[in-house]
This record gives C-alpha cells, sequence and structure tokens, in this order.
C-alpha cells in the first residue's frame, strides 16, 4: 500500500510537471504578443521591446519556461500583466468562493441524483421511472449556461425567491449550486439507478427475504448501503467535472470564483493568471483522482488497490 | 427614447455655449447609484489603466491639470488655475488651485505634478499611455530610461510648474486632460508599489472605499472635493460580474441604476419596442469608427482602383441593420461628432455595376481571390459575412478567418498577413476629441510598422508632414484653420481609400427611474458609460 501511494505521488507529480509545460508552450505559441498587450495602441515600437525585455519575453523559450518553474516550485506565481496584482492572491481571494460553490453542488447532486436513481431503482420499468429517466437525460445533455439562465429567470426576477446573481448570503448559493450540480445528478441518477438493480439481484437480498425480513428494511440496511458505496468513491472524479463547468455557471451568476478570473484572464491574454489558474484547477483535479483511488478502497473493500 | 447628436465644428460650438446648462448647480446632493459590469475592474491606477470600464473610473477618483465640462468635449481646467502659452506656443506655465487636497488630506504641489508625469514616463512603469507625452522636452531620453526625469518640467514654486515642448504641438491640452497625466501622491505610491492600482489616492470626486474581488467595487463622496457641491451621490456602487442579460435583468428590477457593459444586442428591440424602457434610454454619438483596412502593400490592393472599387461594393446601410441600427453610415475616417468632420463629403456610394466596371479596367475582370480578417464575437463575424457578399458580387472572393481579438491584431501588425481586416470589436475609438488623433497611429507612416496598428500599411509621406504642420499651429486664434488642415487630409486619405469607413457606432445609455440629470452626462463623450460625477439621485429630492 505504501509502495503504491508513492508511485502514485511520483506519478501526480510527473503529470503536474507535464501539464506546466504544455500550457507553457500552447501560451508561448500563442501569436498574441502580451507586451503589445500591455503597452497599448500608443506605444512605439521601442516602448513594446522595452517591456517585452522586462518581462523577459525575448528570452530563448526553455530560459523562460526554466525561470517559471523554479519560481513556482518556490510558490511564486508571478504578478499578473494587467492588474499587476501577485497572481497567488488574485487566486487565494477567489479560490473559498469556488469551493464553496463545489460544495454546495456535490451535496445538490448527491441528493438529487441519489434520490432519483433510488426511486427509479425501486420503481424499474414503470412509468415513474421512465419519467425519471427523461428527466436525467435531459440534465445530462442540456447546457449549463441555459440552465442557468432559465432559473435566474424563474425563480429570481419572476417568483423574486433568490437574488438576481451575486454572492454573500445563503440564498446567492442556491441557484449556481443546482445549475453547478445538475448534470452531475444526472449522471449519479443513472450510477445509482443500475448500482442499486445490481445489488437487489444479488443472493444475500434475496436471502433477507427468505429469512422474511421487512422490505423497508432490506432496502435501507442491505441495497442501499452497498449500492453507494461505488458512487461515493466516483465524488473525487467530479472534481474535474466541475472545474470545467464553474467557468461557465460563475460567469452567468457573477459569482466571484476562480472560473470568472479564468475566463477574463483569456480574454485579456494574461498569461501569469491563465498559468496559475490552470495550475490550481490540474492540481485539484489530479488530488481528485488521488483521493479517488485511495478514499474507494477504505469504504468499499471490494475494490483493491495494485 | 432621447436623441443626443452633436455635429462637428457646430455641435463644438454650440456645446461651447451650453457649457453651464450641464451643471445643474440646485440638483440635490445625496443618494446613490448602482453601474453593473461583467468583468472585473483591472485595475485603478491612473498610469495602467486603459479600457472603457476603468477609464471613467478613474477619471472619477484623480484629476490632471485639465479636464473637460461635463457632457461636453470642451477642455477646462481642472487643478490648474491658470495655463499661460508662450508666444512660440512651447512654453505651458501652469498654476494651481489654491487649497486642492488629495484624498490621503496632504495638499497637492507643484512637484507633485512633475512625479506625476515622471512616473507614467518612466519606463519602469510600463504605461500604456507614455507615449502620449513625446512632445515634452527630454521624453526621448527619459523613456529610455537615462537621466534624471523629464528635464522639460520645472518646478518654479510650490505652485507653479512649467512644461517645455520640444516641438509646438496644439493636442497638448488635451494630452494633460488624458488619465495618464492624472495627478498622484507620491508617498501613497511608494507605499503601494505594483499595488496602487488597487489602493488608490486620488484627488477626484469620489474615493475609493471597498474592493471586493469579483463582486464589487465602492466609491464615496471625497469631502475636500475641490469643486464646491460635488459630485451630487454620496456612493456609486459598482456591482462586477454580471452578464450583460443578468444586469438588464436587475435593472427592470430596480436593483442597478446604469448597465455598464450597455444594453446586450439580443434585448436590443426588445427594449426600444417597450415605450416605458426605451424613454429611459439616451442615445449619443461616440468618437468611434469602424472601417474595413485594405492592405495598401499586398497585391492587389496595392492598386488604388482596387480598393476605390472596394469602397463602392460595400452595402453599408445593410451592415447598419445588421446591428438593429445601432451605428450610422460612415464615409470618412472621422466620426461625425469629432472636429474636423467635413459634412458636405459624400465618400464612394454603393454602386456595385461602377464598382465592377472598375474592377475591370484595372485588370481584374474575373475577380480575384482574398481574406478577410475578423474578431470572432458577434455580431462582427455576421457583418463580415455581410461584407464577404458585397464583394462577392463584383467577382472578389473573400475567405473569412475569424480569430480572437489578439490574433487578428498580431496578423494586422504584419506588413504581408492580412489583406483586409473588418476591425469591429478593435475599432478605433478617440483618447481625446482632436482629429489628431485619428491619423498618427492607423494611418500615418509612424503605425505603419510591425506591431503597429496602421493595418493598412498606409504611408502618405506628404500627408505625414502636412499633420505635423497642423498639429504645430498652436493658439485658439489658429483653431479654425488648424481644424480645415486636418479636414483636408482626411478627404485625401479617401482618395487614396486605404480605409473602407463603415459606419460610426452610436451610444445607448439605458438607466433607472432613479437617477437623473442634463441627458449629455448619460452619453458624456470622455466618461463612459455616464459621468459618475454630475449624475443625482431622484431619491434625494
Amino acid at each position: 500500500m505504501q509502495a503504491y501511494l508513492v508511485r502514485r505521488l511520483f506519478e501526480s507529480a510527473l503529470i503536474l510537471l507535464g501539464i506546466t509545460l504544455v500550457t507553457f508552450i500552447l501560451l508561448y505559441l500563442v501569436p498574441a504578443d502580451p507586451a503589445r498587450q500591455i503597452a497599448g495602441r500608443s506605444a512605439t515600437a521601442e516602448t513594446v521591446q522595452n517591456i517585452r525585455d522586462q518581462l523577459g519575453l525575448n528570452d530563448p523559450f526553455f530560459i523562460q519556461y526554466w525561470r517559471y518553474l523554479t519560481a513556482l516550485l518556490q510558490g511564486d506565481m508571478g504578478r499578473s500583466y494587467l492588474q499587476r496584482a501577485e497572481v497567488s492572491e488574485l487566486i487565494a481571494s477567489r479560490l473559498p468562493a469556488s469551493l464553496l460553490l463545489m460544495l454546495a453542488a456535490i451535496v445538490t447532486e448527491l441528493i438529487f441524483g441519489l434520490t432519483i436513481g433510488i426511486v427509479a431503482a425501486l420503481r424499474r420499468n414503470r412509468p415513474a421511472d421512465h419519467g425519471l429517466m427523461i428527466f436525467s437525460f435531459v440534465s445530462i445533455s442540456a447546457p449549463q449556461f441555459v440552465i442557468g439562465i432559465l432559473l435566474l429567470y424563474v425563480f429570481a426576477v419572476k417568483l423574486g425567491w433568490f437574488p438576481i446573481g451575486g454572492y454573500g448570503t445563503f440564498s446567492h448559493v442556491v441557484l449556481p449550486a443546482i445549475t453547478l450540480g445538475f448534470l452531475g445528478a444526472g449522471w449519479y441518477s443513472r450510477m445509482m439507478r443500475s448500482s442499486m438493480i445490481d445489488v437487489l439481484g444479488q443472493d444475500f437480498v434475496r436471502t433477507a427475504q427468505a429469512k422474511g425480513l421487512a422490505k423497508g428494511r432490506i432496502i435501507l440496511r442491505h441495497v442501499i448501503p452497498n449500492a453507494i458505496l461505488p458512487i461515493i468513491a466516483m465524488i473525487g472524479i467530479d472534481i474535474g467535472l466541475f472545474m470545467s463547468g464553474i467557468v461557465v455557471v460563475e460567469s452567468v451568476f457573477g459569482w466571484p470564483g476562480i472560473g470568472q478570473l479564468a475566463w477574463q484572464a483569456i480574454q485579456r491574454v494574461d498569461i501569469p493568471v491563465i498559468m496559475g489558474v490552470t495550475m490550481v484547477s490540474a492540481t485539484a483535479i489530479v488530488l481528485g483522482n488521488l483521493l479517488a483511488d485511495f478514499v474507494a478502497p477504505m469504504i468499499d473493500p471490494r475494490i483493491k488497490t495494485k | 427614447m432621447k436623441k443626443l447628436l452633436l455635429t462637428g465644428v457646430a455641435g463644438l460650438a454650440l456645446t461651447a455655449h451650453m457649457a453651464s446648462a450641464q451643471v445643474n448647480e440646485d440638483a440635490p446632493m445625496g443618494g446613490t447609484m448602482v453601474v453593473t459590469y461583467k468583468d472585473d475592474v483591472a485595475t485603478l491606477d491612473p498610469a495602467i489603466g486603459y479600457d472603457w470600464q476603468n477609464w471613467s473610473m478613474i477619471k472619477s477618483l484623480f484629476d490632471g491639470l485639465m479636464g473637460y465640462e461635463p457632457g461636453t468635449t470642451t477642455l477646462r481646467n481642472e487643478l490648474a488655475s491658470d495655463v499661460a502659452i508662450s508666444e512660440d506656443g512651447t512654453v505651458y506655465t501652469f498654476t494651481l488651485k489654491d487649497n486642492i487636497k488629495f484624498h490621503n488630506g496632504r495638499e497637492i504641489t507643484a512637484s507633485d505634478v512633475k512625479y506625476s508625469l515622471e512616473r507614467v514616463t518612466n519606463p519602469e512603469t510600463r504605461s500604456p499611455g507614455a507615449g502620449f507625452f513625446g512632445m515634452i522636452d527630454g521624453f526621448d531620453i527619459w523613456n529610455a530610461g537615462e537621466g534624471e526625469g523629464l528635464s522639460g518640467i520645472k518646478v518654479i514654486d510650490d505652485k507653479i510648474v512649467e512644461i517645455t515642448l520640444s516641438r509646438p504641438d496644439a493636442t497638448f491640452g488635451h494630452v494633460m486632460a488624458l488619465n495618464f497625466a492624472s495627478i498622484v501622491p507620491q508617498e501613497a505610491v511608494e507605499a503601494s508599489g505594483e499595488d496602487f492600482g488597487r489602493e488608490p489616492v486620488g484627488s477626484g470626486a469620489f474615493k475609493l472605499t471597498e474592493w471586493s474581488p469579483g463582486q464589487r467595487v465602492v466609491f464615496e463622496r471625497f469631502e475636500e472635493y475641490h469643486r464646491e457641491n460635488l459630485p451630487k451621490l454620496d456612493q456609486v456602487t459598482f456591482e462586477i460580474g454580471l452578464e450583460p442579460t443578468v444586469a438588464l435583468l436587475r435593472l427592470q428590477q430596480g436593483q442597478a441604476d446604469v448597465p455598464g457593459d450597455g444594453i446586450p444586442p439580443a434585448q436590443f428591440l426588445q427594449v426600444m419596442n417597450d415605450p416605458a424602457q426605451a424613454d429611459n434610454v439616451i442615445e449619443g454619438g461616440q468618437l468611434h469608427t469602424g472601417y474595413i483596412t485594405l492592405n495598401t502593400q499586398m497585391a492587389p490592393f496595392d492598386n488604388v482602383a482596387v480598393r476605390k472599387a472596394v469602397n463602392m461594393a460595400i452595402n453599408k446601410e445593410r451592415i447598419v441593420r445588421i446591428i438593429n441600427g445601432r451605428a450610422v453610415p460612415a464615409n470618412q475616417p472621422l466620426p461625425p461628432s469629432m472636429p474636423g468632420y467635413a459634412d458636405d463629403y459624400e465618400g464612394y456610394a454603393f454602386d456595385p455595376e461602377a464598382a465592377r466596371e472598375m474592377l475591370a479596367e484595372a485588370g481584374f475582370a474575373d475577380g480575384f481571390t482574398t481574406e478577410l480578417y475578423v474578431m470572432n464575437v458577434d455580431p462582427n463575424p455576421r457583418i463580415a459575412q455581410a461584407i464577404q457578399q458585397d464583394l462577392s458580387e463584383i467577382g472578389i472572393n473573400a475567405e473569412i478567418r475569424s480569430l480572437a481579438q489578439a490574433n487578428v491584431i498580431a496578423a494586422g501588425g504584419e506588413a504581408d498577413q492580412a489583406p483586409m481586416i473588418w476591425s469591429g470589436g478593435m475599432a478605433w475609438i478617440a483618447d481625446f476629441p482632436d482629429p489628431s488623433n485619428f491619423y498618427g497611429p492607423i494611418l500615418g507612416c509612424a503605425g505603419a510598422v510591425q506591431g503597429g496598428w496602421n493595418w493598412s500599411w498606409y504611408c502618405n509621406e506628404e500627408l505625414d508632414a502636412r499633420a505635423a504642420e497642423a498639429d504645430a499651429m498652436t493658439g485658439a486664434e489658429n483653431e479654425d484653420a488648424r481644424i480645415e488642415a486636418w479636414k483636408s487630409i482626411y478627404l485625401d486619405v479617401m482618395e487614396d481609400a486605404p480605409w473602407v469607413p463603415v459606419f460610426n457606432e452610436q451610444r445607448f445609455t439605458l438607466t433607472s427611474d432613479s437617477i437623473a440629470g442634463d441627458d449629455s452626462l448619460f452619453v458624456d463623450p470622455v466618461h463612459i458609460p455616464v459621468n459618475y460625477d454630475y449624475i443625482y439621485s431622484k431619491d434625494a429630492e
């Protein structure tokens, strides 16, 4: 187990290193010149050149990359070209909002996904099951942008139950969390349904029925706990899904998280910020996968580490 | 809908007359206003901020020596009480007003002026505005990172500063009214370092009291502001992170007063067709021209007949319809609200038949294939398709290259890459209301360099010489002759047809019922979207 842990950690570090290299190459190859973005349109060619020198943009690729990497290992992500602020501060000021949103979305998708999956499995092949599965299909396919605007319009503007975007109180988090969790709810309901059906067909369930246990007790005490385990193990992998979702959801609801930061940085070719957000989200995804690999065997001994 | 249109010199003369009418002295003080924006504020450092969002915010936080009468393009003294210009137009002597203070309570002195101008031109500041100060004596040495400051700026005493120019320049007054020329306190800049843009200290009507990244920025009245009874509002809150569509919903619910990013294109007709909302829309001109550049150094656009033929082929009325009439068709580089605009010029009328003939005479009877670069954000690709269709009518097959903004700008800066560019989303909006601002970087030889903004790569040395001559005509008595000189320069540019001027965008500002002020304040040519200092709250009445 320990050797496995060490190997997985080493692999993860390697993956992150690879991500720094690939992102750096991509941003290096972008034809847009950040020095010109900073210099503005009234700048002379000398001013632009001067800025390139100051930022070290004239150095060969590997020198630039090495400088970035050594600084990164010391925890220095550089300063934003346009805001001139420390990238680490920009991210730190926005990370709590994104984490809160993700946590709320996980709770939402589990509540909705598991409930729907359980009901559908118990009513298998009946109208309720068909209806719920159509719903889950819609939630998987619907674009988050549309869902977000729709929820805003109905529940915030027409009914006035929630604020129209923004951040601060519990009521601010409800609609963005539902929008972000909607997709996951669809996935979880499908997985929970098939996992339940799996367990329902197993011998120990038949034995329990033969012993004369009440149906509700069998479902609650034996079927659901067994069916839920493989699903809980998936949450770590969800983080990757959320990382792409928050860019859209944060921009619809004006949620001050790192997705919004990333979107603005990309539009303005603010390379240090793009690199910073990419590294933070990549680290989150790698950690999520690690967690999934290690937590899964702990809560479900049937999954073996190798 | 209320419409405000200032046309050329006549408009200017008119506004100079009405200048005092914009300021309602009796307007009540107090109340608040909420402005929404999608993007976070990049910076509030006046040496660095250079986008539409922070431009007018900085104007309310900082002051320069010069400024503009609210709602107009007329220069006025801001921190300066008096400006004396030497006979030859090269020495400006500014006297500061008495009792003017920074937000930190310290009095502003002449050495603050010297410090501020040296800071913005110091290469280590990396200011996008440094280039505007090229006429100040000693700029070239200082901006190259040598010497001890700008030799052209002399502090005479606490109140008087003398600025010597290396050449007479009629635009200097406007340059001193740019945000980049704002006066900043040295001690605050040094205490904050690179973070000055987040902790700005100026002398403007408002001071910054809260900045929550991605959420809100709050301005509050500066009690010791140097103008009496200003600002009108106690507080302006900028709510950040709201999509234009969401911002509109907030405004309709009475939770916002001005959508800073404007009316979203998709909802524009809906708003304008609803009388209650349309009544709160104020339309005004903008110092903007949208144009197609024709690369004069790439065949076949090196042939002036081809460029003229393209000018006649574009149906500008139809393009204006595509953007729901949010613009007026253009026929020359200058927009109608800019001094020097030629009212009587007819330009190249839309005539595909004549265009086809002209193209045939130039030896392209069968047309040719070329590329049209465009920024990939709506409505620009749709406009490019309309241009493509117009060109195909005269036999030109233009392939559309739809790219991110930075990539189009990069392509335009290469001599042999982009034969045609539709400027939408990147088009020229004047930095200051003077005709010279539409020439140098985008039509002059200086801009026709690698990485420049002259995407036509048009370089006419005779016109460059005339432009330099016009800008040397300083003094109020020469103003009319100078404007005439500029007018003829732009008309001669059109003879060479390096551009197809397509339209001038109009501004449509939507407001809530709870704020008010003269209409011109809501389409202020230098404060976009609105002039925060003079608007008042009806609730305060």
